[in-house]
């Protein structure tokens, strides 16, 4: 044999590791491990794919939250170059011009913004305009011709007009055409903004309202093919200069983004949860395939081989074994999510992006690690087989020291995933959760089957020798508990605890969930206003005052816009805060640092801030925030930073004050309420009784994130079917890891005089109580599990459900019970002397 | 040898093994014919392959007969289904095996008590401890098989084939395993309890001095019966 560190030692290697694959193959040894390793990579490959298709996708109707795949924003008109290089790589592009100004009507002067558009807008998206305000409304993909304008539906209210009504927006006069109700670039928030005017671009010289020094927001607007645009947005990041800025659709709306990233964080568990799953299904099964090879790696040794040698051998063995299986399961993972998103096309997104290879590159690297790591350890305890072996069989091979190999193959793979899903607090969450779940689930597998051990002996002699079996395997039992606990926990997880997070998620936003904010409400037309709802059968609402403010300092630094690069800093300095007061948060805000006033707080300067804002801003807690009121300076305590729940479409302020702070001052009020076709119909009564006050209609708006939430549930569902397989793989393989040990006890026993029937029974006992101990202590996990994501990841509510113990212990026993049976059941028709003739 | 005679305790008549292989049939055994009178002890002889452990195997109904019958104390075993086959073995036969047998998850004592908690009897451990200081292994009686030497092992195996009282042992080479010493030492053990219970005794060997102390010996060639003697 060559030195071990010789070129023809690796020669030697790679011949004999295909040799020993080829006759492993023929003689079936590896019909198990690759049958495992293929569910494995497979549903890897497809999750990875679909994932990423699916996950491009969403970012693909995300992007309509600014109108584009990539928006450029700048202070100033000089954007010309990178027009140039957008058209250059054959991309659409697009033009916005917004400012503030006051258009003329007839009787009054009202404050707007204005947003200039360029034929193509939006490249992504679609305005939704119609013939009136609160009219039916359709799609449309023209912008204003030139000379007309488009208004929001409140900006006619306001202005007191009607369509084709002439008014003046700077030295132009202009037609009003059509009524806005969705623009998907709008931004911002939804009631605090001045109301919105669309106009074509041309026009905009003639207005002449756009001259040097005005605060002017320009915006190139670019569209193509994502891979194309990604590069490209890295080609433009070093040429932005001061006052330039790329918008990413964090900059979209900030309820449609939570739903986003609630939708991301489910495809990203479904595929961390398939991954880690296969992996210990691999583990099991490449522990049964080293232990049918102690006997080739004794005769190895006794054939001079040296102990790395063989380790290099059996590791070598295996990495061809991965190559070929991971390139094997490219093929069905692939056709998976191509019919998977056949069918998503008609239901999901109309266009689903083509592939990328990062998917591919990472699944074949993931499975390589998966099965040359979790394969690995146990094949390293081959090496430490001594030649001893071949003579007494019986001798007890250490087990493998190489624990290590497991964590440095679990981190690998918390890279490799973190690397496809950018999820890090995610899958640091999951792989230390399973951890910790491994843990708890062996510590309570060892009290339950010492409590199985004083059971005695006044039972029945299968009940005896089934339950005795379990207690005299108990490392080996500990072990099947655990890894039929995790399978039936994922189960569980998947089929009872999914649909709870699921529905609680749709339920975030029920049918019935306010659809207009009725804004601008006087305080003496507070009564009116609840008597025109009861009067429309609308239970009783909730109204919130609002007094106008503007941020003038910062503890005590007068705050300007020079100071803030951020754009949407700037804006908020530009524009009127709206402070409320309130004894108590709203329902879904939480408290994220420091304390929500009491009740003898009443009267004193405090403020709570939204958490976003505050870090816009640069606002820490315990900061004195100055405000001017009514021409006058006010100072408040920042005593708090809040989360806001944006996609519950409650009332929410960016700041909120004690009460008795601003009642004297002038406010308005606000309020939310679900209102039926008919009921909005005659809103325009309510209009006519109360003109000062604005109808907002969030309806669109909502009707997204709504199709958002439907469409995503849809593709999690899917993607789970692959973590569901990857759970079933666990099971099977758990089964199989002892399938050798009990076909040779089964044949002993049975040379002993045991009738079929009790060993049938002993079996029939032993799988049905590992199932049950698993399953209970699953149904545990699994609630536990969904406790801990509704609360930390998802941020629902969701109880602890002990019907989901019962669930998982009825599926533990049909489980573990059927498929351990049946799958130890055809060991009763071999004859004991040709199992004893093979040996154990 | 009387073939015909009535009071025999095993009846072998016409027995043939065949197995189907890649290659067609493959005959293991063909028309064997032999009778043994109960506490008798018999060695089967014979080259490896000759067909003596598929012998034993079908002597103690661990695989089918493909043709003829087998009767062991009056009951044929081509009539008995695998469960009856088993009850027979619980309380008529004993096996011992040459390469032992012991399962290894299990002590000594829990060896030699499984037969007993097969088949529901009370003092299981009382027994089975018993057994084991018969056959000298009291010390090592809570040692797992893996670390027990080839000589303990069998001891073990022999204990735990003796603790039903069986009215047939049937021994496959039971020391193939062990140096001469100790192979010496355990056809002493075998043949102390095969006199203390009465058991007839069938053992394959091609140790010729054990052979020798046998009563009786079959001598089989090519899975056919070629010689019967008696010593």
């Amino acid at each position: 044999m060559p030195d071990s560190a010789s070129p023809l030692n690796l020669v030697f290697i790679w011949q004999n590791a295909w040799r020993m694959l080829l006759r492993d193959w023929h003689a079936g040894e590896l019909n198990i491990l690759i049958l495992g390793l293929l569910i494995a990579v497979t549903s890897i490959t497809a999750v990875g794919f679909f994932t990423d298709r699916v996950e491009r996708g969403i970012n693909l109707q995300a992007a309509e939250l600014i109108g584009a795949d990539l928006a450029i924003s700048s202070s100033r008109d000089d954007m010309q170059s990178y027009a140039q290089q957008a058209s250059g790589h054959g991309f659409n592009t697009a033009h916005t011009i917004s400012f503030r100004s006051v258009v003329l009507g007839p009787q009054v002067p009202q404050l707007v913004e204005v947003k200039a558009v360029s034929s193509h807008y939006p490249l992504r998206g679609q305005l939704r305009i119609a013939d009136g305000a609160y009219q039916p409304d359709r799609t449309t993909r023209e912008i204003p011709q030139r000379g007309e304008l488009w208004l929001e539906p409140q900006l006619l209210q306001l202005l007191d007009i009607r369509m084709g009504d002439s008014i003046s927006l700077g030295e132009k006069t202009f037609v009003v055409q059509q009524a806005i109700s969705y623009e998907p670039d709008r931004g911002g928030d939804l009631f605090s903004v001045a109301p919105r005017v669309l106009m074509n671009i041309a026009d905009l010289p003639a207005t002449r309202l756009v001259q040097q020094g005005a605060l002017v927001n320009f915006r190139l607007l670019v569209s193509g093919e994502l891979n194309a645009i990604e590069n490209f947005q890295q080609q433009l990041e070093p040429q932005l200069q001061t006052g330039q800025k790329i918008l990413s659709i964090e900059d979209g709306r900030p309820e449609l983004q939570t739903a986003l990233n609630s939708a991301r964080r489910f495809l990203a568990l479904a595929a961390i949860i398939s991954s880690l799953l296969a992996g210990v299904a691999i583990a099991t099964v490449a522990i049964r395939f080293a232990r049918r090879h102690l006997d080739t790696s004794a005769m190895l040794r006794c054939f001079g081989i040296p102990q790395r040698t063989i380790v290099q051998l059996f590791s070598m063995e295996m990495v061809f074994l991965s190559i070929i299986v991971s390139s094997l399961a490219f093929l069905p993972g692939y056709l998976t999510q191509l019919i998977l998103s056949q069918i998503l096309d008609q239901l999901l997104l109309t266009n689903l992006p083509a592939i990328s290879f990062k998917p591919l590159i990472v699944g074949y690297a993931t499975g390589i690690v998966m099965l040359v790591g979790f394969a690995l350890p146990p094949l390293l305890a081959l090496g430490d087989v001594p030649p001893l072996h071949v003579l007494r069989r019986h001798i007890i091979v250490k087990p493998s020291r190489n624990w290590y190999l497991y964590v440095s193959v679990v981190i690998s793979m918390g890279i490799l995933l973190q690397w496809q899903l950018n999820e890090p607090r995610m899958v640091l969450a999951v792989i230390v959760g399973m951890f910790a779940t491994v843990i708890v689930l062996a510590a309570a597998a060892f009290i339950l089957i010492a409590f199985l051990s004083r059971l005695g002996q006044h039972i029945a002699v299968s009940w005896r020798f089934g339950l005795v079996n379990i207690v005299r395997r108990y490392n080996s039992s500990v072990v099947q508990i655990v890894s039929f606990g995790l399978g039936i926990m994922i189960l569980l997880l998947l089929s009872t605890v999914r649909s709870d997070l699921l529905n609680d998620w749709q339920r975030s936003l029920p049918v019935d969930a306010p659809n207009y904010f009725i804004i601008n409400i006087q305080n003496d037309q507070l009564t009116g206003i609840k008597d025109y709802f009861a009067a429309q059968k609308v239970e009783s609402i909730k109204l919130y005052p609002m007094v106008r403010a503007r941020l003038v300092a910062i503890n005590n630094i007068p705050v300007s816009t020079e100071n803030y690069e951020s754009e949407r800093a700037r804006h908020m300095l530009t524009r009127e805060f709206n402070l409320s007061w309130a004894e108590r948060p709203q329902l879904d805000n939480t408290i994220i640092a420091g304390n929500w006033w009491k009740k003898d707080d009443a009267g004193k300067h405090l403020l709570s801030l939204e958490k976003d804002l505050a870090k816009t801003l640069r606002i820490s807690l315990g900061a004195t925030v100055s405000f001017d009121i009514n021409g006058k300076r006010n100072d408040f305590i920042v005593s708090n930073l809040r989360n806001v729940n944006w996609d519950s479409f409650n009332i929410n302020f960016f700041t909120v004050v004690p009460p008795g702070v601003l009642e004297t001052l002038p406010a308005s009020w606000v309020t939310s309420v679900y209102l039926n076709v008919t009921q909005a119909a005659s809103l325009s009564t309510l209009v006519r009784i109360f003109p000062n006050v604005t109808v907002v209609d969030i309806n669109t708006i909502m009707q997204r994130v709504r199709s958002i939430i439907d469409r995503v549930i849809l593709a999690v569902e899917f993607i789970f079917v692959f973590s569901l397989l990857a759970g079933l793989a666990v099971l099977y393989a758990s089964i199989l890891a002892n399938q050798d040990q009990r076909r040779y006890e089964s044949a002993v026993c049975r040379t002993l005089g045991a009738r079929k029937s009790i060993i049938l029974r002993a079996l029939i006992i032993e799988f049905i109580t590992l199932g049950a101990l698993s399953g209970f202590l699953a149904g545990f996990a699994a609630s536990t599990i969904a406790l801990l994501l509704a609360e930390y990841v998802f941020n629902f509510s969701y109880h602890f459900d002990v019907a989901v113990v019962l669930y998982g212990m009825i599926a533990g026993i049909l489980i573990v019970g059927i498929a351990g049976v049946s799958g130890t059941y055809k060991i009763l028709r071999t004859p004991p002397m040709l199992t004893l003739r093979q040996g154990e | 040898m009387n073939n015909d005679d009535s009071s025999a305790f095993i009846e072998v008549r016409c027995v043939g093994k065949t197995v189907t292989t890649r290659q067609g049939h493959l005959c293991l055994l063909d028309n064997i014919n032999f009778t043994v009178e109960a506490g008798r002890s018999v060695a089967v002889l014979g080259a490896s392959g000759s067909g003596k452990t598929t012998l034993l195997g079908l002597l103690a109904g661990l695989d089918d007969i493909s043709h003829g019958d087998i009767m062991i104390n009056g009951q044929s075993l081509s009539q008995l289904d695998e469960d009856g086959r088993a009850l027979l073995r619980a309380h008529n036969i004993g096996f011992v095996f040459q390469n032992f047998q012991l399962l290894q998850h299990l002590t000594a004592l829990e060896n030699v008590m499984l037969p007993l908690e097969l088949t529901g009897v009370k003092a299981a451990r009382e027994t089975a401890a018993d057994l084991l200081a018969r056959v000298g292994m009291t010390e090592r009686s809570q040692h797992y098989p893996g670390q027990l030497s080839g000589g303990e092992q069998q001891r073990c195996a022999i204990a735990r084939a003796f603790t039903m009282r069986p009215r047939l042992l049937i021994a496959d080479e039971p020391t193939g395993n062990l140096d001469a010493e100790t192979g010496m030492r355990i056809i002493d053990l075998l043949f102390k309890l095969n006199t203390e219970q009465g058991t007839t005794l069938i053992i394959a060997t091609h140790d010729t001095a054990l052979a020798d102390r046998c009563e009786r010996r079959l001598m089989l060639q090519a899975g056919q019966l070629v010689e019967t003697s008696v010593a």
